[in-house]
């Protein structure tokens, strides 16, 4: 029997299996931040156990309220400051060099075909955009990976999702991925991992698959995880060059992680994107999904473009090609946060940030910020978001607020009319 | 090993996510006692008042609900949140992955029983008080008052967790195994 790629990357990493269907792993990347780890940081130092398995293996960073907002904020930054001092741990990045982790860490080059990553985080899964089995954990999990290296796993069960058909202008990952998820509901992938396969995901760039891997944990799933394949080789060209003769010679490494011809899948799925629509949601859960023309003139009051999710340059460049020429409408106020540094400076570069402030947009620096109501775009009970990020949680943007997720170019859309639209009218 | 079981408060909602569980803005808090005042605080059940100051669920060892109980974001917080308001034990139809592993890493419960059993127990009147079998993985619904009708249900849990759950946590056991 083949083997599936998350269960190749299992079995190369397998330390102990305490019991058949639990799997202890080796780690290759802890991922950290400011609002779960300090609290790990503090307990394992009160417990005497303030050390590190690998510094060069922890990536740190401050990204979800950055700069601080408050001394509570403060702290918590402090607190990984001065460990990654402490410790040694060089890939830790500040002020001024952070970014949101799952948009930052790839661009560094820190995710690999068949690693393993972890982060107190639950859109780690981000990561397996890069065929990587990348998944969110719990503190005690976090300082676990911190002290020993390693994480336990039940046996990976696999669904496997086909993405095929002809994708239509104005539709992107991010309404598959929401429609992918109403089909599943929000617990349809608990305990499984998403293997996204299909012509359409392998036409797809970095960005969009992580678009995908991003909300696979909204359907319940542990990860999301594509094949890597020369769009994954080029991507990581700049901090791979050393290893390998060409990327053609990369992308034939890769394949010895692919999913066997053979391999058992728990599911599979295929999903047509032929006929596929811009999507939204509605309500307080990330499977009320909308073709967001049954959602049109729901009204807005504010436009959030940013967050794991949908913070990239892509991202940008998809909410600019409308937004170029024309104004927000009077009554919303719409905010801009490109993910990372890069980011953001590829997009002055571009003449990207300039649409966007031509426009009326408040364009903020790197930050997680109002994508889970803790800083820079908190909304007031009763106010409507129309927003790139992931969750529209009762509450997840601020208490009595209501979030509908839907693409940057269908966020650029409700920032010119506010109210949701479908973006296709705008485009030329 | 901690003591589970104890009385229990009923919340008739599914996918119940972390958020919902313990807000954002609480995690700059350093402590987990400063979560104590504000579990379940954006709770939202339609038509009905929940009321998370209810001196039923401050009075509470164990929480019962349905399907995807802790679903979203990964903040183990939200068990803290629980912890240190002495619940024990959630028992739902089924948990969101993150959320169940961080109750078992915390040396807590999360056990998940059939949809008719849930339903057996929301069925109780007044005061139910739970008690837990370990061994026989069997859990007992009491309640306290009028006729004490009572419900036993038999519930399976993963090996690891339970050995999670005796050695007082994957800290614990990590460090004493790896």
């Amino acid at each position: 029997m083949g083997q599936t790629i998350a269960e190749k990357i299992f079995a190369a990493h397998l330390l102990d299996t305490p019991t058949p269907n639990n799997m202890v792993l080796d780690i290759d990347v802890v991922m950290c931040h400011e609002i779960t780890t300090p609290i790990a940081i503090m307990d394992l130092m009160e417990k005497g156990m303030d050390r590190v398995f690998d510094p060069n293996k922890i990536k740190a960073v401050i990204d979800h309220v950055t700069p601080p907002k408050d001394s509570k904020t403060a702290t918590q930054a402090k607190i990984m400051r001065d460990w990654s001092r402490r410790h040694n741990i060089k890939d830790f990045f500040d002020i001024g060099r952070n970014g949101v982790c799952h948009a930052l860490f790839p661009e560094k080059g820190f995710i690999r075909p068949g690693y393993t990553v972890i982060m107190g985080d639950s859109h780690t899964c981000t990561h397996g955009a890069f065929g990587a089995f990348a998944a969110g954990i719990g503190t005690t999990d976090l300082e676990v990976g911190i002290l020993k290296g390693v994480c336990a796993f039940r046996a990976p069960r696999t669904m496997k999702i086909e993405v095929t058909g002809d994708l239509q202008r104005g539709v992107f990952a991010k309404d598959i991925i929401l429609k992918i998820i109403k089909e599943l509901t929000v617990n349809g992938a608990t305990d499984h991992i998403i293997e996204f396969r299909g012509s359409v995901v392998e036409q797809m760039d970095m960005s969009s698959r992580m678009t995908l891997c991003n909300m696979s944990v909204e359907a319940g799933a542990t990860s999301g995880i594509c094949l890597p394949d020369k769009v994954t080789a080029e991507y990581l060209w700049p901090f791979i060059q050393n290893d390998y003769d060409s990327v053609e010679a990369a992308v034939s490494e890769f394949e010895k992680w692919h999913s066997d011809p053979d391999a058992a899948y728990e599911k599979s799925i295929i999903v047509d994107v032929t006929d596929l629509k811009p999507q939204a949601t509605y309500a307080f859960k990330p499977d009320h999904v909308k073709n967001i023309d049954e959602l049109a003139g729901t009204r807005i009051d504010q436009i959030y473009i940013g967050s794991c999710t949908n913070g990239r340059i892509e991202d940008l460049r998809a909410a600019a090609s409308i937004l170029k020429g024309r104004t927000i409408n009077e009554h919303v106020r719409a905010i801009l946060t490109p993910a990372t540094p890069l980011i953001y400076s590829q997009a002055l570069d571009e003449g990207l940030i300039k649409i966007f402030m031509d426009s009326g947009f408040c364009v903020l620096n790197p930050t997680c910020g109002a994508c889970l109501g803790m800083s820079c775009g908190v909304l007031a009970e009763g106010e409507v978001c129309a927003s790139t990020t992931n969750r529209n949680f009762n509450g997840r943007m601020g208490k009595g607020g209501m979030v509908h997720l839907m693409s940057p170019l269908s966020a650029a859309a409700a920032a010119i009319t506010g109210e949701i639209t479908d973006p296709r009218q705008f485009l030329e | 090993m901690k003591e589970f079981g104890g009385q229990a408060f009923f919340i008739d909602r599914k996918d119940i996510n972390t958020d919902e569980i313990i807000p954002a803005k609480y995690l700059t808090e350093n402590s987990k006692k400063a979560l104590k005042p504000h579990l379940l605080e954006d709770l939202h059940i339609k038509n009905n008042g929940f009321d998370p100051h209810d001196k039923e669920l401050q009075e509470a060892k164990v929480l019962i609900s349905r399907t995807n109980f802790g679903c979203g974001s990964s903040r183990e917080h939200a068990v803290w949140a629980l912890e240190v308001n002495d619940i024990n034990l959630v028992i739902a139809e089924s948990f969101a992955r993150i959320f169940r592993q961080n109750m078992f890493n915390c040396g807590i419960m999360a056990v998940e029983l059939k949809a008719a059993d849930i339903d057996k127990l929301f069925s109780l009147q007044g005061k139910v008080i739970i008690t837990v079998d370990l061994d026989l993985e069997v859990i007992k619904a009491t309640e306290e008052g009028g006729d004490q009708k009572s419900i036993t249900c038999g519930f399976s849990l993963n090996p690891f967790d339970l050995q999670l759950v005796k050695t007082g946590g994957w800290l614990a056991y990590a460090d004493q195994n790896y």
